[in-house]
């Protein structure tokens, strides 16, 4: 599994009831399922994606979360989650607002623009940023909404978003001194748990 | 057939009749005192019958999924896309049953079999059926066969219906509900699609109020309205389009009524070869049952109350250019099963194909379809 979805794994209580959006090949409820029990539904639109979940027995639903989760009754779900996609959305504050609606809480994860190599790319070769974490051209690029840890945090604070967790990681998904020192700097991936 | 029977065909098969002396009672009051079921098989039943797949057929269909009844069969069962060795339903790993519903005309007891109590054809007699009825006398096929449960029941349109109907009048008795190109409950314009399939057919001066039988007619032109008008739903504006489009028989105008354009014989022919092969009684019967069903009204709520005691998994798929039962109708289903809690997945497949894309061999859907039931398969065996 990969590091952040064992990193999320970890928030999610036995038995809880959780939305995973974005979920792709579904390996994230997969394991929520066998380990804790857990009601899962994903939505995903890649059918290669929803052939896997079908596969690993995963409840995938294809849904498009542009068009929002107007279907889903407010509260249905303790954790919505969604992992390296808001920043892909077409109005990420719709969809924020939308997952804290129908959940209780929201696992986000994205990929911090705000990360030293990211500022230096931009700043000392004058172009847009490419690596590992944000591989696409800026004319093919699906991440429409970067956003800096700076810049997620001041939206909470706008909308009265709580902050319960925060994780923030290097590539290798792990923090040290300087991620938790400096995570708009040092951070490459941001994740966080959040509440109305 | 063709020269030699393909790979993964089911092959040469046989129909069965399966005779029921307990009798059903119906929704509509009346009571069955005994019936016929005919159907097929296809696969063999593992040693515990938990490999075991109903197959629903949906309005002008019967037991006839898969396979070739001679080697004269032009075409096989109207399911061969997706039953068969190494297809979605495969046959090498379940136990595949397909009856024709009571009210059919193709050997399960109906309007044109004979009523045992008065020794005549039933004709319009036949009580009118219901999904739920379906369904129970599809669990007495079930208990004749030794199967406690299936590993799934799978339907397309109606056939999706009886899926659902399943799944809430018999929790304990099927694993997975696979509800293809359906709906929670007919439209206003479903409905009115259907009164005019039956307005041709009873307005048929060769009707005879049902009992044509007796006349030695039947109410050919009817049947080929109706069939004429179903057909044109069941096909997409696009689908239409790429197939006709305005194509001339002749290459030119005729001024008059006769057939002109490529889609006016397309219909034509499908309404003739129709009218010849099905039963007008039963036809009216089957809108009918379409028309009627709606399992929210029945339990007096709302679809997520009927939906609140189903157990098994569910598996909804829809076609985003069907506008007979289009994809908007088969997410009411998903989003009810979503808030009662219930195993749900949906997937909607891109074709240009309309209602009819459920019969196709159209290879996403049978990745999707095929990975679902692989799951099925490796659960039953596991068990």
């Amino acid at each position: 599994m990969r590091d952040d979805l064992a990193l999320i794994s970890r928030w999610i209580p036995t038995g809880a009831r959780v939305l995973d959006l974005g979920c792709g090949d579904g390996d994230l409820l997969a394991h929520l399922q066998d380990d804790r029990q857990v009601n899962g539904y994903g939505l995903e639109i890649d059918q290669d994606n929803i052939a896997a979940c079908f596969a690993k027995g995963v409840n995938v639903i294809e849904q498009d979360l542009d068009k929002g989760l107007g279907n889903f009754q407010s509260d249905r779900f303790d954790y919505v989650v969604m992992t390296q996609a808001l920043q892909a959305v077409l109005r990420p504050d719709s969809i924020l607002d939308e997952m804290l609606r129908v959940g209780r809480e929201a696992i986000i994860t994205f990929p911090n623009f705000g990360h030293w190599r990211v500022r230096s790319y931009l700043g000392f070769k004058g172009r847009m940023p490419v690596s590992s974490a944000l591989p696409y051209e800026w004319y093919d690029t699906p991440n429409i909404h970067l956003c800096t840890v700076k810049d997620f945090e001041a939206h909470c604070r706008e909308r009265d978003i709580r902050i319960i967790e925060r994780q923030v990681v290097n590539r290798h998904h792990r923090s040290g001194r300087l991620t938790r020192a400096w995570p708009n700097l040092f951070g490459e991936i941001a994740i966080y748990r959040v509440t109305l | 057939m063709p020269e030699t029977i393909p790979q993964d065909s089911v092959g040469l098969v046989q129909p069965q009749t399966l005779h029921v002396d307990q009798p059903l009672e119906l929704e509509c009051g009346r009571v069955l005192p005994s019936y016929d079921l005919v159907y097929e098989t296809y696969g063999t039943l593992n040693a515990d019958a938990s490999n075991a797949v109903l197959i629903c057929h949906a309005l002008s269909g019967h037991h006839h999924a898969a396979g070739y009844h001679s080697a004269d069969d032009p075409r096989p069962g109207w399911w061969d896309s997706c039953i068969g060795p190494g297809k979605p339903i495969d046959t090498d790993r379940f136990f595949v049953v397909c009856p024709n519903n009571l009210g059919g005309c193709h050997g399960s007891s109906g309007p044109g079999s004979q009523n045992p109590e008065t020794g005549q054809l039933w004709g319009p007699d036949f009580p009118m059926m219901t999904v739920k009825d379906w369904v129970k006398s599809q669990a007495q096929l079930a208990d004749a066969l030794g199967i406690q449960r299936w590993a799934a029941v799978v339907g397309g349109s109606l056939g999706g219906m009886q899926a659902l109907q399943w799944s809430m009048d018999f929790p304990d008795r099927l694993a997975n509900a696979v509800v293809i190109a359906a709906a929670p409950k007919l439209s206003a314009q479903n409905i009115a699609f259907n009164e005019v399939a039956r307005q041709s057919i009873l307005t048929d001066p060769n009707f005879h109020g049902g009992r044509y039988y007796l006349h030695d007619t039947y109410p050919r032109q009817g049947l080929i309205l109706a069939r004429m008008v179903g057909h044109i739903t069941y096909l997409s504006d696009d689908a239409m389009r790429m197939k006709f489009g305005r194509d001339l028989r002749s290459g030119r105008f005729h001024f008059g009524f006769d057939v002109e354009f490529q889609v006016e014989s397309y219909l034509r022919h499908q309404g003739e070869t129709f009218s010849r092969n099905f039963d007008a009684n039963t036809y009216l019967l089957m809108t009918k049952a379409l028309d009627y069903f709606d399992p929210a009204r029945e339990c007096d709520g709302t679809l997520e109350d009927a939906l609140a005691d189903t157990r098994c998994n569910f598996l909804v798929m829809s076609f985003n250019s069907d506008w007979r039962f289009s994809p908007e109708r088969s997410r009411e289903i998903v989003n009810a099963l979503v808030q009662v809690g219930r195993n749900v997945s949906y997937a909607e497949i891109d074709t240009p194909k309309g209602h009819d894309a459920f019969l196709l061999p159209i290879p996403e859907y049978r990745k999707l379809f095929g990975a679902y039931m692989g799951r099925v398969a490796e659960a039953t065996s596991n068990a």
